[in-house]
């Protein structure tokens, strides 16, 4: 990989499985947007999108671009699709493939899927392992 | 034949002529020239010169211009060079050459390159002073010499050919009155037919030289000491002080048929398909040179010849085979060309159009195009050509014979084998398959045909393509913006104004499906953006933003960002330059000059981006816009402040009109230039809107593009105030806002507008949409409201947060690979 990540400032883990990772208070983080975070020493891209009428629904996948090996995802926009809309996608900023946020996996072609991460919500702070 | 093989000692190879085909020559063989020292004899006093481009050094070339000879490094590479070196006479048996100073010169091979030299005809009073040819550069001394003389005013050429009337030019720019006689009953008569012939004349009617066709000279009369002119057979006199003699060219085989050599019966040494004379150890190339009973006059073949003899003298196997004396050229600044070859059986498809004094004509035989000339317009040249050589089948003739800036838009009439997608190697055909099969929506298509998933550049073009063939088929092509929106762009755009919708969730909620995707969501950001001109990322606006408006900045292919200043106009403050360089030097950026007069620093990471743009705005600059679909530059000449050809302020002009503009969001990213004169150093008619100064006021250009699919702008009115022409755009950019589709450039938007230029016109001029109150209104509060975005960024802290790499490491970045390369830090290769 050509994208080392120099972890300065090691975040907070809980030791009960899985090993979750408080990230940061959930309501800090934009609607229908990403951003990026360090779990056990990798990039992260976790999203916040807005569900019409219901409450907002998290993903976490790899925050590195599988075509480049880039780490970029967190900063692609957002959307859905399918037939019924009910897919929850991201769009890399580079070259523009889409992946389904649920299964990390490219609905343009056969580029590997991204790697995916549980998320939670709880008190309010944002969980990834 | 020989070949240099296995020699202990260098054989040496001497050629004779050092002319454009002998240079050629020692080009191409200097680098396979192992076991060989090469000798080049120049009669000329220098090196070889460009003869094709001759006539310009009338008009501002220089010798070194001209110059194709790089002796210098050359003689450092082994080869001697000799000028001013006459032979007299070739020894065959000896394998030596003698030369007109005394000295002998052995060889192992000899490469006669000698060109060859102006006819003139035998007509009495030919050689006194006055009279001239045109080869070379002294040539052309004399004949600049001789036209400053007290008394000289008029020249005369004798010869309608093609260079006589490059001569006829070349008198022309010594300010010369000129004319041209030819004995034939029309003009180029070799490369073209009557009608064509015709049209040629009116072009050079146009330039003020007088043509005389059918004109027999008589004798050449002697006045005081020069011409008194032409006499014709019939007793008339064309008075004129020069005479210029442009009959055709003959060979310079002299020396070969002197030594026993074969020469054509037209002239030429005799040569092989290896370019060999019946002597092994001579070879000839180039206007000498006679193959299969034909010599060349152009530079073209005489190359294929100079490729071929080094091949063989190194071992290749390369032939020549005869040459495509097909040719393009641009003549007195009219466009010329011809292809292929006549044949009396074939149909003739033309087109004539005295006005635009444009005539083309294409014959066809069994369905084949054959040959063909393009006299005032050689647009299509190249589909023509190829057609003619049989390197593409022949097809839609009679709208290739139509010149392109006539015909409908070319889309639907490229092959079906021409390149789509160059990133996925992917051809229309591949693409029309797709959507004949079933496939008719455009992520659909994309996702089966791999076309568009590379750089992207060709998306539109996928989305023109398959409107296009929906609507072959019979199928109601809807331009909806993608599935979440039954819409198209300028339909959403009215919606949108029309319920005032200032954010996202108002509009998807209104119009719209699901939670929109990656295509329509920046449209949708664009939409508000053009009609609120507020700050983009505010309220849920910041979703819809692509990476380059969400940053600010435009990420490039390791994730890093480039930054790009505005520089109105491209006038910049040395102190902003040194700043710049003082920026770029502290953060590592990779420095650049864009192609539009600015300047580009790369490499910034996502949290270094406030940092640097803080110094760039204390130094006095502001956001360029190179992230957004918005105006970028506006690029100008010095104009008239300092340029001795200037007549408008063109400076000026273009920093009001960049400031006006500036921020101003559109489907697609928008270029202006602003040229100070006629000579349009700015490229004003490759931009979306272009000004170019008259000395009545401005020319205002539109529509024009660069970039993938060139278009040359087009005239849309002449002689404007300043006030009329800010007046103009306004309207023509918030029209182009209001109704062109997603990433749709003005060019592409234009070839769409049913009526064309004149409705265009109608919109914008007459006022017959009734809506230009509006879009002045509109434009008027994008310029009131106008604010730069980096500086309202860097006011506000909450919109410097997502300017972290990691929300729960604000400390940690990654770290991209890079390299060095010319001095600056560069991305490593992937």
């Amino acid at each position: 990989m050509r994208h080392m990540v120099d972890i300065v400032h090691n975040p907070g883990v809980i030791e009960s499985p899985p090993p979750w990772t408080i990230v940061t208070r959930a309501d800090a983080i934009p609607v229908d947007r990403g951003v990026a975070a360090i779990v056990d020493g990798e990039p992260v891209a976790i999203f916040r999108l807005s569900v019409p009428g219901g409450v907002d629904a998290w993903y976490a996948v790899s925050h590195v671009d599988p075509v480049t090996d880039v780490p970029i995802m967190a900063r692609g926009l957002v959307g859905s699709h399918g037939d019924e809309f009910d897919i929850p996608t991201v769009a890399s900023p580079l070259h523009k493939r889409r992946y389904d946020l649920r299964s990390g996996e490219c609905l343009d072609d056969d580029t590997p899927a991204l790697a995916t991460y549980d998320v939670r919500v709880v008190d309010g702070f944002l969980l990834v392992a | 034949m020989d070949t240099a093989t296995s020699a202990s000692t260098p054989r040496h190879l001497l050629v004779v002529g050092n002319g454009m085909v002998g240079q050629k020559f020692v080009d191409e063989f200097i680098d396979h020239s192992d076991g060989w020292t090469i000798s080049v004899l120049g009669e000329e006093p220098r090196g070889a010169y460009d003869r094709v481009m001759l006539s310009s050094f009338f008009d501002g070339s220089t010798i070194d211009d001209l110059n194709l000879c790089d002796v210098e490094t050359l003689r450092e590479r082994g080869v001697d060079f000799q000028f001013g070196a006459r032979v007299e006479r070739i020894e065959r048996k000896a394998q030596q050459v003698h030369l007109a100073d005394g000295r002998t010169i052995a060889y192992d091979h000899l490469v006669m390159a000698t060109g060859s030299s102006p006819f003139v005809p035998p007509i009495p009073g030919r050689d006194q002073p006055g009279c001239f040819v045109y080869r070379t550069i002294e040539d052309l001394e004399a004949i600049r010499d001789w036209s400053l003389r007290p008394g000289v005013s008029t020249g005369v050429v004798v010869g309608g050919g093609l260079l006589g009337l490059e001569a006829a030019n070349a008198l022309r720019n010594l300010g010369l009155k000129t004319h041209v006689v030819e004995m034939a009953p029309r003009l180029m008569p070799q490369q073209l037919d009557e009608p064509a012939a015709a049209m040629l004349r009116r072009w050079v009617d146009e330039l003020d030289i007088e043509t005389h066709l059918g004109f027999a000279t008589e004798s050449i009369e002697a006045g005081d000491g020069q011409p008194l002119g032409l006499r014709t057979a019939v007793g008339d006199l064309l008075e004129a002080q020069l005479v210029l003699f442009s009959a055709g060219i003959r060979p310079n085989h002299q020396l070969a048929e002197a030594a026993g050599l074969l020469v054509g019966e037209r002239g030429g040494i005799v040569v092989d398909d290896n370019c060999t004379t019946e002597d092994p150890a001579i070879s000839a190339i180039g206007e000498v040179a006679c193959h299969e009973g034909r010599t060349y006059g152009l530079v073209a073949p005489g190359y294929a010849m100079a490729r071929t003899l080094s091949s063989r003298l190194s071992g290749g196997d390369e032939q020549f085979e005869g040459a495509d004396t097909s040719t393009k050229l641009k003549l007195l600044g009219v466009e010329v060309a011809n292809f292929g070859i006549e044949n009396d059986d074939a149909d003739r498809v033309e087109f004539n159009d005295p006005i635009n004094r444009i005539h083309r004509r294409v014959s066809v035989l069994e369905g084949q195009v054959v040959g063909g000339v393009l006299v005032g317009d050689t647009s299509g040249y190249e589909i023509l050509h190829a057609m003619a050589t049989g390197a593409m089948p022949s097809a839609d003739v009679a709208a290739l014979v139509v010149p392109s800036s006539l015909a409908a838009a070319s889309e639907v009439e490229l092959p079906d084998s021409a390149l789509l997608c160059s990133c996925n190697n992917v051809c229309r055909g591949a693409v029309k398959d797709a959507v004949r099969h079933g496939t008719h929506n455009l992520p659909d298509l994309v996702s089966a045909t791999k076309a568009g998933t590379g750089c992207g550049g060709c998306k539109p073009d996928v989305s023109s393509l398959l409107f296009a063939e929906l609507s072959a088929l019979g199928i109601d092509a809807k331009r909806s913006i993608c599935a979440h929106f039954d819409h198209s762009r300028q339909e959403l755009f009215d919606l949108v104004r029309f319920h005032r919708h200032t954010t996202w969730a108002q509009v998807i909620t209104a119009h719209g499906l699901g939670r929109g995707c990656e295509v329509c969501r920046p449209v949708v950001g664009s939409i508000l953006a053009s009609l609120s001109n507020g700050y983009v990322l505010d309220g849920d606006q910041g979703s819809l933003q692509d990476t380059n408006d969400h940053s600010l900045a435009n990420m490039q292919r390791n994730g890093t960002y480039s930054v790009v200043p505005r520089i109105p106009g491209g006038e910049v403050l040395p102190s902003q330059l040194i700043a710049l360089g003082e920026i770029a030097e502290e953060f590592g950026l990779y420095t650049k000059i864009t192609g539009a007069q600015r300047v580009d620093l790369f490499g910034a990471q996502l949290h270094e981006l406030p940092e640097i743009w803080r110094r760039v705005i204390d130094a006095g600059m502001e956001s360029g816009h190179a992230y957004g679909k918005a105006l970028r530059t506006v690029k100008s000449c010095v104009g008239e402040t300092w340029c001795r050809y200037g007549v408008q302020d063109s400076v000026a002009m273009a920093i009001r009109v960049e400031r006006r503009y500036r921020g101003l969001r559109a489907p697609h990213k928008l270029k202006s230039a602003v040229s100070g004169c006629t000579r349009e150093c700015a490229e004003a008619q490759s931009k979306d809107f272009g000004l170019i100064a008259t000395e009545n006021g401005w020319n205002l250009y539109l529509c024009g593009n660069g970039g993938r699919t060139p278009r040359h702008a087009d005239l849309f009115a002449v002689d404007l105030t300043d006030e009329q022409a800010i007046r103009y755009i306004d309207r023509f950019l918030m029209f182009y806002i209001r109704t062109a589709d997603k990433l749709e450039r003005t060019s592409k938007w234009f070839e769409g507008l049913e009526g064309g230029l004149n409705y265009l016109r109608s919109v914008i001029v007459d006022d017959a949409l009734g809506i230009c109150d509006e879009l002045e209104a509109d434009m008027e509060r994008h310029v009131e409201t106008y604010e730069c975005e980096w500086a309202a960024t860097l006011d506000d802290p909450a919109r410097l947060d997502h300017f972290v790499e990691f929300v729960n490491a604000p400390e940690a970045t990654s770290t991209p690979v890079w390299i060095t390369e010319r001095g600056q830090r560069v991305p490593a290769p992937a």
